[in-house]
């Protein structure tokens, strides 16, 4: 990658401007300021030229007076280069691309969902269009059913082709398509469906108008003026996408993602962006229950006798012991650990996953290997994905994959001077052409097919195909034995591909449980480091602070063997999903109380005395860390009701109560974050991080509103006539209000877009320095993780593991699915309808064998447990080997890798 | 009066097989081509010959070639010639009497070509309704292979060449370059940004060429009797003949090789026989449907690339549509934008919005229901609708016969307007 940036000297409409040379003349005037109304153009997908909104007068020199109109996302820009934006014919025919669009758009924006955020009414008004003139019928469309996520409303498409673009082009997507020709191209599917791809969410934003509009916000929708937003960070995997969450009449209405140039730029997957339903589910834990002795049930109780039980079972005398969770904030994990005190502390995760990610945050803190950010991700120009399935457990890592696979056919564009902006130009010269990506998987995954070469076998063999890389690179690296004849080959081919390239990335993590698979990843990632300098690593973990978990004190709950207590403390966190029934079961009845705090019930919850109702993502502030290292913290979006506190509020009580004797002087959430990053060294930049709570525009915090929020003073007259005042929000530099700056607020704080003009997402350009670039003012989240001098080489060496299965039985991998593995967006109802039931992937020859056939029930079996599934045969599972889905709802818990057998049903 | 490309054209069997076209010397100029010429000695009689691109632009074909990337740099293999079979312009049939009267000498034309810009893989992308012409070629073809002169080593040069015959699904936009370009590649039949041009950048992204039928035909022609001589067949400077033809209310519709330079009036009048008894002359669009009209004034003008378009229009494909009085103007030029409406490919806002909408005013005019506003808003869509404007030529092409109309026959747009209702009905 050059840093070199070739400027040159242009003119637009009479003023010069000194401007980066390899771009277009409209992301030019965006970065400029300059308006200039487009709709086919977006900065994550480049130009095609076809919607012809963004024309602009160009002069062959300073004579020429004439000039002639070119699209402006068409044109280079190249050093004397001329143009005007205001030239009245350029309006004019602005203008009147507007005009012949209305001829067919409906006059619905009334009863649109796309009201008061839609590009096409926000370029309506900048183009200047105003009379129509058309005066024959509009031409119709029928809708189609796209499934539990996009409402469909064709009539209002104006034919940008940015849907199929963004679909197929960038996330490839194959079931929606454009179809027919002429004033009546269609963008839909085949047939009626759920669309099949897992980012069909940003279709909602990436539509300049209300053909794709979100299907949960339908449910109970708001006008975007009339929505309170926060900043907020997704929790449904490790990779930590910003988003922005919203927020009307107490409930949270919609997410939204949120712009961060160094993580998910404009996109954000379907579990991120629906998995949200959960927080308004009617069974959220809503009082504090308890259970008056046991044996009795779960009662609700006040505050006051909640906080007469609790001087009891906090008092000096009793040993506490708190599980903490990898779902959790840093402060709410931080707060439980000082209550329980660092050695009664423990990581609400199996043995296996504490002993992975500790493996992975240890190398990371040491080893002076760089973490990616997606964004890095997508310049990567070799990789070497091992074991991961990427779509179902990071799906944005997926998704900045696909990016990334672009990087080699770029290069042929690029030698071929075709700007990189000129998407079908660029798409069509590298159709041939593939990046060097490798994926190592148990059953076959839907980036096989933008691989160079994609892997089947058992973890075992995916870890030696690992260390066979690492060997081959540095042969001081330790070897493994595999049986597999054509391995040496693949994995000669590998390693000198990761040799060769100028950006190599590893991508491996702890989905598999297999240690083997994460030490290979680190030892290959040790010996290109120790050949050169630039490799990356990618380990992706289960969940959104699985990484901060893994860095503080403690160990895995696991480890909690015979020791019994008093109070046992578990904070958002079902047991049940980490260790099997027996274990847990056990644990339970070697505790005299068990106090859980938690969103939603679950077995977990089921079993305690004391169950305290936890604020959620969107009702609390808090710290998280992704898979990258990076601390980003969300803010409240939705006011907590009821006995609802943030986890964190109710163990500073709970400390208060412990401590009664010292004061102590945790009174908000910054106090928190300072106290942590003065124990734990490894978190003493959080405090640096962002603005803190007293964090002021304009002698003012951030309104969460818009300046259109209506029925201000009368959104609470149904409770009382008096208007109510504003809540005290002590943690966040954001305020529940619509006075205050609206404007470029810093970069982690942003709670919507907006700019003059701009009402739409696409008000975004507003906040960045260029398209598609980084944030003004920096992009959100702080690094944990910063390159060290690289140290000594130390490598992991594989253990003699045999990959011996008793007869008759199989080899069984954990299958994760992106609807369903994980816990909280499961619950959310739109995510429910797209969760398969548990099912068991096999091999055609095993399926024969075992006279079994697609679709088939069985009853599987492994280790004394059992379990219902259905069949699939085939997906590339090798024979002698099967997936079992991971964590569905209702599912037990199976420590995999393990074997089984099954019976028909 | 030399006919070159249709001399043996006497009956449709008569060249057809290739006994009978090498008889007549072909296949000859292809044999000294591979034995003694470089690739740069044929792109440079045929530069300067300035023979001008017969599909209807008249871009120089010697520069186009020239235009392709010689060094073998791996990005730039396999290249491509692509012929342009697809004769989907109103009024034109001019390729498909080459098509399916001369195939060999189509082919022969393409087998240099291919060497000139050293292709390997070429394709006829056919217009789908040419069944015969489809069933000619790939005999033609098949023929040309067990002869040696296409596959590998021609002639035992160390040239090779695959020729397919692509039949198309049948889109007028398929007639553009780029369109056609993706139509092949099994894409949706899109124009294409330019640049990159199809040279550098065209099918499967790999340099191309695409010419004409009628273009490639004249080839073996050039490289063997020479520049010199081509350009002696003209009236003009230009260089050759070209296949003119009139469709109409004339006595003899049909198509002619004539030199470029004839008048309309001689094409119209002793080609084409003259008006049909009882109908008069009012205007043509003289290259197919995409051309502005020319009207009673010009027929003295001479068809060739620059003299039509002195006088506003374009020569087009070279073959006229004859609108005479007995026809309504107001409806002919409905049909034409009604046609080109049906064929926007969808890709750009003038195009899939604008024709539409002036496809309805003049259904409007034309039934009597039409209101006088229409008519600025018709001149305004044409301009809408202009070169620059547009993502290719598709629509201002379509605005050529509609803004000349409104200036040729606008009292008939009137009286339509004020008389509710069509004065030819």
């Amino acid at each position: 990658m050059s840093l070199e940036v070739r400027m040159v000297k242009i003119t637009i409409d009479g003023k010069s401007y000194e401007v980066k040379a390899e771009k277009n003349l409209l992301e030019t005037c965006l970065s400029l300021g300059i308006d200039i109304p487009h709709f086919c153009y977006h900065p994550a997908l480049g130009s095609v030229g076809a919607c012809r909104l963004c024309a602009v007068k160009k002069f062959r020199d300073k004579d020429d007076t004439k000039g002639r109109i070119v699209m402006s996302c068409m044109e280079p820009v190249t050093e004397g280069l001329i143009v005007s934006v205001e030239d009245p014919e350029a309006r004019s025919f602005r203008a009147s691309v507007i005009e012949s669009l209305m001829t067919n758009h409906p006059h619905d924006c009334p009863v649109c969902d796309e009201g008061g955020e839609c590009h096409l009414q926000d370029m309506t008004i900048m183009s200047g269009h105003t009379y129509r003139r058309f005066d024959f019928p509009k031409r119709t469309y029928v809708n189609q059913d796209l499934g539990p996520f996009i409402n469909h409303e064709m009539n209002r498409c104006i034919q940008c082709y940015r849907c199929v673009r963004f679909y197929r082009d960038y996330a490839g997507g194959r079931d929606l398509n454009v179809f027919s020709s002429r004033n009546h191209v269609y963008f839909g599917r085949h047939k009626d469906g759920t669309l099949q791809n897992e980012f069909s969410g940003n279709l909602v934003e990436v539509c300049p108008t209300g053909v794709f509009t979100d299907k949960t916000l339908k449910k109970h929708f708001t006008r975007k003026w009339d929505l309170s937003n926060a900043p907020s960070v997704c929790v449904h995997c490790s990779v930590g996408c910003n988003t922005i969450a919203s927020e009307r009449y107490g409930s949270l209405r919609r997410i939204m993602s949120r712009y961060n140039g160094a993580v998910n730029g404009y996109f954000i997957c379907d579990r991120g962006r629906f998995g949200y339903e959960f927080v308004n589910d009617e069974k959220r834990i809503k009082t504090v229950m308890l259970r008056a002795d046991k044996g009795a049930e779960l009662e609700p109780i006040n505050d006051e006798k909640l906080y007469s039980n609790l001087n009891q079972s906090f008092s000096k005398k009793k040993n506490i012991t708190g599980i903490g969770s990898p779902r959790a904030t840093l402060e709410s994990n931080y707060a439980l650990m000082t209550l329980a005190g660092k050695e009664n502390f423990y990581h609400g995760i199996s043995k296996k996953e504490y002993l992975l990610t500790k493996t992975i945050s240890d190398y990371f803190l040491t080893s002076g290997i760089h973490t990616p950010s997606l964004k890095e991700i997508e310049k990567a120009d070799t990789i070497f994905i091992l074991g991961e399935d990427l779509t179902n457990t990071a799906p944005m890592v997926a998704l900045a994959v696909r990016q990334a696979a672009r990087n080699i056919p770029n290069e042929e564009a690029k030698k071929n001077h075709i700007p990189l902006w000129n998407d079908i130009a660029v798409r069509e010269l590298g159709q041939n052409e593939v990046s060097p990506i490798f994926i190592a998987t148990t059953y076959n995954d839907s980036l096989d097919e933008i691989a160079e070469k994609a892997f089947r076998s058992s973890v075992h063999e995916i870890a030696n195909l690992g260390y066979s890389i690492a060997r081959n690179v540095d042969e001081k690296a330790p070897d493994a034995k595999s049986e597999l004849k054509d391995l040496p080959e693949l994995a000669v081919r590998i390693s000198a591909a990761l040799l060769k390239a100028k950006n190599p990335l590893i991508i491996s993590g702890v989905s598999n449980g297999d240690e083997g698979i994460v030490d290979a990843a680190l030892n290959i990632a040790s010996v290109l480091r120790s050949k050169r300098s630039n490799v990356m690593l990618s380990m992706i973990l289960p969940e959104c602070n699985s990484m901060g978990l893994s860095l503080m004190p403690g160990t895995s709950f696991e480890d909690l063997g015979n020791k019994e207590s008093d109070t046992l403390i578990i904070l958002e966190n079902d047991l049940y999903r980490r260790s099997g029934n027996d274990f847990v079961n056990d644990l339970f009845k070697k505790s005299s109380q068990i106090i859980v705090l938690d969103h939603l019930n679950n077995r977990t919850t089921e079993k305690s005395d004391i169950l305290l109702p936890a604020a959620t993502f969107a009702e609390s502030e808090g710290t998280i860390i992704n898979n990258e290292g990076r601390a980003q913290r969300f803010y409240k979006a939705v006011e907590n009701k009821n006995q609802v506190k943030e986890s964190w509020k109710w163990l500073v009580d709970f400390i208060q109560i412990r401590e009664s004797d010292h004061s102590y002087s945790w009174n908000r959430l910054d106090d928190i974050v300072e106290s942590l990053a003065n124990e734990l060294p490894v978190f003493s930049k959080l405090t640096k991080y962002m603005p803190d709570a007293d964090f002021r525009m304009l002698n003012t915090k951030i309104p969460r509103q818009t300046m259109r929020y209506s029925g201000r003073t009368a959104i609470n007259a149904n409770i009382a006539v008096s208007e109510t005042g504003l809540p005290a929000d002590p943690d966040s530099p954001l305020k529940f209000s619509m006075e205050g700056q609206q404007e470029n607020p810093p970069s982690s704080l942003v709670p919507f877009y907006w700019t003059p003009g701009w009402n739409s997402v696409q008000a975004m350009y507003n906040y960045l320095n260029e398209p598609d670039g980084s944030m003004k003012g920096g992009d959100p989240g702080i690094r944990l993780f910063e390159p060290v001098p690289a140290a000594d080489n130390k490598y992991f060496k594989p253990e003699i593991r045999s990959a011996e299965v008793k007869k008759d039985e199989l080899q069984i991998f954990p299958l994760y699915r992106i609807f369903g593995s994980e816990e909280l967006s499961s619950m959310s109802p739109s995510v429910s309808q797209m969760i398969q039931e548990p099912s068991l992937l096999i091999n055609e020859k095993d399926a024969v064998n075992l006279m079994v056939n697609d679709g088939d029930l069985v009853m599987l079996e492994i280790l004394n447990d059992k379990i219902k599934v259905k069949l699939k045969i085939g997906y590339g599972v090798q024979p002698g080997m099967a997936a079992l889905s991971m964590n569905l709802p209702g599912m037990q818990y199976f420590e995999l890798p393990g074997s089984g057998k099954f019976h028909k049903l | 009066m030399e006919r070159p490309l249709t001399q043996h054209i006497i009956s449709d069997t008569s060249v057809r097989n290739l006994e009978n076209y090498r008889k007549v010397g072909g296949y000859s100029c292809l044999q000294k081509v591979l034995k003694s010429m470089t690739p740069g000695e044929v792109t440079n009689v045929v530069k300067v010959s300035n023979l001008l691109g017969r599909g209807g632009a008249g871009f120089p074909t010697g520069a186009k070639w020239s235009l392709v990337p010689m060094d073998t740099v791996k990005s730039n293999l396999p290249k491509y010639l692509v012929c342009n079979a697809d004769e989907m312009e109103p009024g034109t049939f001019k390729d498909r009497y080459l098509l399916e009267g001369n195939p060999h000498q189509l082919i022969e034309g393409m087998i240099i070509a291919a060497y000139a810009i050293q292709a390997e893989k070429s394709y006829i992308f056919l217009r789908w309704a040419y069944k015969k012409a489809e069933k000619v070629l790939r005999t033609a073809i098949e023929e040309a292979y067990s002869a040696g002169y296409l596959g590998n080593n021609i002639l035992g040069s160390d040239f090779n060449l695959d020729m397919h015959v692509h039949s198309s699904a049948g889109r007028y936009i398929c007639g553009e370059e780029t369109a056609l370009l993706n139509s092949l590649e099994g894409k949706r039949a899109l124009p294409r940004a330019k640049p990159p041009y199809p040279a550098l950048n065209g099918l499967f992204g790999r340099p191309t060429v695409v010419n004409n039928v009628e273009t490639l035909s004249w080839i073996s022609h050039i490289v063997e009797k020479g520049a010199e001589w081509f350009k002696g067949l003209s009236l003009t400077g230009t260089g050759g003949t070209k296949l003119f033809g009139v469709s109409g209310k004339v006595r003899k519709p049909g198509t002619w090789e004539l030199p470029l330079g004839i008048t309309f009036r001689e094409l119209l009048e002793e080609h084409a026989g003259g008006m049909i008894d009882g109908h008069k002359f009012r205007g043509a669009l003289p290259g197919g449907a995409s051309t502005d009209f020319i009207v009673e004034e010009h027929l003295d003008v001479q068809m060739d690339f620059k003299t039509v378009a002195a006088v506003g229009s374009r020569l087009g494909t070279g073959t006229m549509i004859v609108l005479d009085d007995k026809t309504c103007p107001v409806s002919f030029i409905h049909n034409v934008e009604k046609f080109f409406a049906l064929e926007s490919c969808g890709w750009c806002t003038p195009c899939r919005e604008g024709l539409p909408w002036v496809e309805k005013m003049l259904s409007s005019i034309e039934e009597g229901t039409g209101k006088i506003e229409y008519l600025d808003l018709l001149s305004f869509s044409a301009k809408y609708m202009s070169p620059g404007n547009t993502f290719c030529a598709h629509a201002p092409g379509a605005a050529e016969p509609l803004q000349s109309g409104l200036k040729y026959f606008h009292d008939d747009f009137v009286k339509h307007i004020t008389d509710k209702k069509c004065p030819w009905r």
